[in-house]
């Protein structure tokens, strides 16, 4: 058994814990203050509110060190660990629960509440406990001295190191593994004079364990965080350089999300596909060259190969992350029938109005199936002057089919991009299907000319026929067209309609 | 379903939010430089010791300046036919105030870059724009149709305030009953003004200037600061007034303490045009502001210009005609040109230095506004809390004017790296200490400058930028303090000198390009006249 250490080197060792504790304080207040800005928004009132609420639970806790009577030092080693245990998880905890909880603001102002109370306990007690070591004018001082230096290095070392370094998951783990060592270290110095030595060692142990697993998976912390937000298993995620890509898969079921939008379902995709394409094409008489802008998923294209007349189908989407994942993946190539490595398709990754621009051939027939107008850059490809272009490469007997929103959740939408279309001289002709894991859904069939009727549908498909193709033309009067304003460049009337109408489906 | 969280998440799990990322860490030196006009020029005009022209040339005419009136000049004699003239131009590129610049990013303004839509006494601009194709057409009433990709796109304008942004300059964001109040009488007044109609018929305020009424009713403005006139209608919100002081050091270079309450409100009233597709307060502007302009009206002329030609002398000669001497940079030597008539596009503080004799310094102050503008590199358009990225930020109670986003006008999807434009007028102490200032200021002092002033709107700035080039424009600005606009005198400094005319903005009082244009076109109309039956 080792020697006890003297006084001196256990009242040098408790000062050392000062600074360590006050370090590590500092640093889960501006953990919280961070996140809360990032997460709410705001940083001023963020910051002040966060800082306001963690000194005043400090005080909570300094008021609440009095009732800490008998064993003192064990209190302040469960302290310590307690510290380590919340403060250490609480970035991976708040960034977790802030897409599961209704009320985020509860769950932090409590955690900040909690930690800046475990902390407001901490100094006091440290005082009580050298107050027999040390004279109280030096004690005080000493005391004072590191804790505030504890403070200044933390606050340097946050925005210069740890967040650029570590990222804030890492640097919160991080902070409780120092706090948890502080109380290992300390239970150690003085395990002679601490009932239940070895209980609390093993619990200083385990929270240890704990958080040095949440730093090493840091990474898979955030990923989980992710992928609680989906309903099925999630098989696949990427970051291209436009969009978070992530794939699910359920009981048979597949799923795209896009930005966590919902493209597809496997179960009713073909519903959306079938609407989106057949109506169009197997109107138009000639159909040679097809484009389709957006839709890298190769579902559309998939439809369109279903004429054998098509000799050229031109397949634009910006992101070649995605491309790339429905011509080689097996499980999603199959979806699509393997369409992307038709010799038919050319696939371009570009962005679409930058090429359209840039066309001088003409196509018969084109799809346009971007993301909903929910953001100002979308919102471009909806506009007279996109669709001026859209007309300047279709030929005279062609048509275009525009995916476009719910006509029943953003009705205005809806009507916006066929009163937009019309504007500039198109013949529109608006309709709608039944999508389950959509609801209703918009498209508008434009063309320059009258379209020759009737339709010639390929067979077999699963949910079209010439019947249940004409009753998509029907609107009921809850998605009947409204007078909106055209959509240009200049005003952006469809995004910021869209905007407030499907504010009321999402928080 | 949640989507606004699940898509922060995914975007946080995405890029660098949580994560650690490179960041370039505070105290290290931001790269880049600072370009701008040459200063070392107006030094050696000062000094005025060049050498003896070593050769001569003959022209019809010949253009000195080449920056918006300068170009305009010579398009416009290229179009009347009269072919045999050159353009001198001191910098390496023409455009003057209306330079941009371009990198691996974007192209991007230096200094001018919107226009407005230009009123029914335009005409001039209103032509051009016809010939440029920015206005495409007209509609059943008679209203342009504009170019949509010109017209700047939606959201336009956002104003930080209260640590949010909000849409639009005018700071309504939390303001009380009384500001709205007073906001709404201001907006009263204007639009009395742009209605108003002066004892001789004329507009009280458009563009062109000189076609604005002069009716002392109005005129009458000009004696007082802008600060004065809002007190005098009895209008104090603080609000109000920080939102004119923001638009005379945004317009005009100088705060609502300098600039006359006629320049102020000739902001506004003066802005008389009209869409068939936009609302009448839609500017119009391109990735590189009104570079693109200047690209447009040196297409046509550009083999006729001479870049780095310092003209030092513009003379008559003993024929009547006019004698011009200019130093050549490339070679290192005077050039004389001999010419029927000149025009002189360069600002009023050279035309005085050159010129000989000019027997027309005007009894008024001339004060040009310095100002300073910088492009900044970044990894990523930063957002911020509230309102979205617009084309135009700025930021409530700064000494600056934020900032424009060069990429706002693209079509294309946002893809990472952007260029904006941050701009300041330096007006808060006498122009000439705030000149003298500016030029000392080394690149890393005006870093910390910006810098310091987007962190408070953008804390992560710093790890976003990557580069940023700074332009320091020493004399940025006519500024039209009271008593100038409407001086009698002004009106004849642009009077011709014989076979000497003049155009640049400067006559006008205030800076801006249609006042550059019709000053260019007109003096070519003016100097093509005696050399031929031209329909001027
Ligand atoms: C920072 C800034 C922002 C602005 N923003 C706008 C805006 O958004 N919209 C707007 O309409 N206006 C804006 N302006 C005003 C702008 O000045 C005018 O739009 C326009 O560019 C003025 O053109 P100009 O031909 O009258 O003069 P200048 O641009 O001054 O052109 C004079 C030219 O003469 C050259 N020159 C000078 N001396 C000589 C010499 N001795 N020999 C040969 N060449 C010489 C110069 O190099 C220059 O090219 C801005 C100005 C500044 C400084």
């Amino acid at each position: 058994m080792p020697q006890p250490l003297s006084e001196r080197a256990v009242r040098l060792l408790l000062l050392a814990s000062v600074f360590a504790i006050a370090t590590c304080g500092l640093v889960y207040e501006l953990i919280a203050g961070t996140l809360a800005s990032y997460l709410l928004g705001d940083s001023v009132t963020q910051f002040s509110t966060v800082i306001g609420v963690y000194l005043f639970a400090m005080g909570i806790g300094s008021w609440l060190s009095k009732y800490a009577e008998r064993n003192l030092l064990g209190t302040f080693i469960q302290v310590e660990f307690l510290i380590g245990l919340i403060g250490g998880a609480s970035a991976a905890l708040l960034f977790t629960l802030f897409g599961l909880v209704d009320s985020f603001r509860v769950v932090l102002y409590a955690l900040v509440l909690l930690v800046g109370t475990l902390v407001g306990i901490e100094i006091p007690l440290l005082l009580r406990i050298l107050k027999d070591r040390i004279v109280f004018k030096d004690l005080v001082s000493q005391v004072f001295t590191f804790d505030y230096i504890g403070a200044l290095l933390a606050s340097l070392l946050f925005p210069l190191v740890l967040v650029p370094h570590l990222g804030l998951v890492r640097s919160s783990f991080l902070f409780g593994i120092l706090n948890t060592l502080v109380g290992l270290v300390s239970l150690w110095l003085l395990r002679d004079q601490i009932p239940w030595a070895r209980g609390h060692q093993s619990v200083g142990l385990a929270t240890l364990a704990l958080l040095a697993a949440g730093f090493i998976q840091s990474d898979q912390i955030l990923a989980w965080s992710e992928s609680a937000q989906y309903p099925d298993k999630v098989i696949h995620t990427r970051s291209s350089a436009y969009q978070r890509i992530v794939i699910t898969r359920g009981q048979d079921d597949l799923r795209l999300y896009l930005n966590g939008n919902l493209q597809f379902s496997r179960r009713d995709e073909y519903r959306y596909h079938e609407a989106l394409v057949h109506p169009g094409l197997s109107r138009v008489p000639e159909r040679r060259r097809v484009l389709v802008l957006g839709g890298g998923d190769g579902l559309a294209v998939r439809e369109i190969l279903k004429y054998p007349d098509v000799e050229e189908i031109t397949l634009v989407d910006l992101d070649p992350e995605i491309t790339e994942l429905f011509t080689r993946q097996d499980l999603l190539a199959a979806l699509n029938g393997n369409a992307l490595r038709n010799p038919k398709v050319k696939i371009v990754n570009a962005d679409a109005f930058t090429w359209l621009k840039s066309q001088t051939a003409t196509f018969d027939f084109v799809v346009a199936d971007f993301p909903d107008p929910s953001n100002f850059s979308v919102g471009k490809l909806y506009t007279t002057a996109f669709y001026r272009e859209l007309r300047r490469v279709l030929s005279p007997a062609g048509a275009v089919a525009i995916q476009s929103t719910s006509p029943y959740v953003a009705r205005q939408s809806f009507w916006c991009v066929v009163n937009t279309l019309e504007a500039v001289g198109w013949i529109a002709a608006p309709y709608h299907v039944y999508v389950p894991s959509f609801g209703e859904w918009g498209f508008v069939l434009a063309s320059p000319g009258p379209l020759p009727g009737p339709p010639k549908l390929p067979a077999p498909l699963r949910y079209l026929t010439p019947e249940t193709m004409n009753a998509l033309f029907d609107f009921p009067p809850d998605m009947n067209a409204v007078p909106t304003g055209v959509n240009q460049l200049n005003n952006q009337v469809l995004v910021r309609l869209f905007e407030q109408e499907w504010k009321h489906f999402v928080h | 379903m949640n989507t606004t969280r699940r898509q922060f998440l995914a975007s946080a799990a995405a890029g660098s939010l949580l994560l650690p990322s490179c960041v370039r860490r505070a105290g290290k030196p931001v790269p880049g430089s600072l370009v701008g006009p040459s200063a070392e020029t107006g030094h050696r005009l000062r000094v005025g010791q060049f050498p003896p022209p070593a050769r001569e040339e003959k022209h019809a005419v010949v253009i000195v300046g080449g920056g918006v009136a300068g170009l305009a000049a010579a398009r416009k004699l290229q179009q009347l036919g009269c072919g045999d003239f050159l353009l001198l131009e001191l910098e390496p590129e023409p455009g003057g105030n209306s330079r941009s610049g371009e990198n691996s990013v974007s192209p991007y303004p230096w200094g001018a870059h919107y226009v407005t839509l230009p009123g029914e006494d335009a005409t001039e601009v209103l032509e051009l724009y016809e010939e440029l194709g920015l206005i495409t057409g007209k509609n059943a009433d008679g209203l342009p149709v504009y170019e949509e990709s010109a017209l700047v796109a939606d959201p336009s304008e956002r104003l930080f305030l209260n640590g949010r942004w909000q849409e639009d300059l005018l700071p309504t964001s939390g303001a009380t009953g009384l500001d709205r109040g007073e906001f709404e009488r201001f907006h009263t007044l204007i639009t009395h003004f742009k209605a108003a109609r002066g004892n001789d018929g004329a507009r009280a305020f458009t563009i062109p200037v000189d076609r604005s009424s002069t009716d002392p009713r109005f005129t009458a403005l000009d004696q007082i600061t802008a600060r004065q006139w809002l007190h005098s209608e009895n209008l104090h919100s603080e609000r109000l007034h920080w939102y004119l002081d923001y638009v005379c050091r945004d317009d005009f270079g100088g705060t609502i303490d300098q600039v006359s309450a006629w320049a102020a409100v000739h902001y506004f009233a003066s802005r008389n045009g009209r869409a068939a597709n936009a609302d009448p307060d839609v500017v119009l502007t391109w990735p590189n502001g009104n570079g693109w302009l200047i690209g447009q009206l040196r297409e046509p002329v550009a083999a006729k210009i001479r870049t780095r030609h310092l003209a030092w002398s513009v003379a008559p000669n003993s024929e009547g005609k006019v004698q011009i001497d200019a130093f050549d940079f490339e070679s290192n030597q005077s050039v004389r040109f001999q010419a029927n008539t000149a025009i002189v596009c360069t600002p009023w503080f050279v035309t005085r230095k050159i010129v000989q004799p000019l027997s027309r310094n005007p009894d008024f102050p001339l004060e040009y506004g310095p100002w300073v503008s910088a492009n900044l590199t970044l990894r990523e358009l930063p957002a911020g809390a509230g309102f979205g990225p617009a084309w135009d930020n700025v930021f409530y109670n700064s000494r600056s004017l934020g900032y424009v986003v060069a990429t706002h006008q693209s079509l294309a999807q946002p893809k990472g790296p952007t260029v904006i434009t941050w701009y300041a007028a330096l007006c808060d102490g006498p122009a000439a200490a705030e000149r003298e200032k500016a030029a000392a200021r080394s690149h890393a002092q005006w870093c910390e400058i910006i810098l310091e002033d987007l962190r408070r709107v953008h804390p992560e700035i710093d790890a976003l930028v990557r580069n940023i080039d700074v332009c320091v424009w020493g004399h940025g600005m006519i500024r039209p303090v009271p008593g100038v606009l409407c001086h009698p005198g002004r009106k004849q400094m642009a009077q011709p000198a014989g076979a000497i005319h003049f155009a640049h903005s400067d006559l006008s009082g205030f800076s801006v390009f249609e006042e550059a244009y019709t000053r260019g076109v007109q003096a070519a109309k003016a100097a093509a006249h005696p050399l031929a039956p031209f329909s001027a």
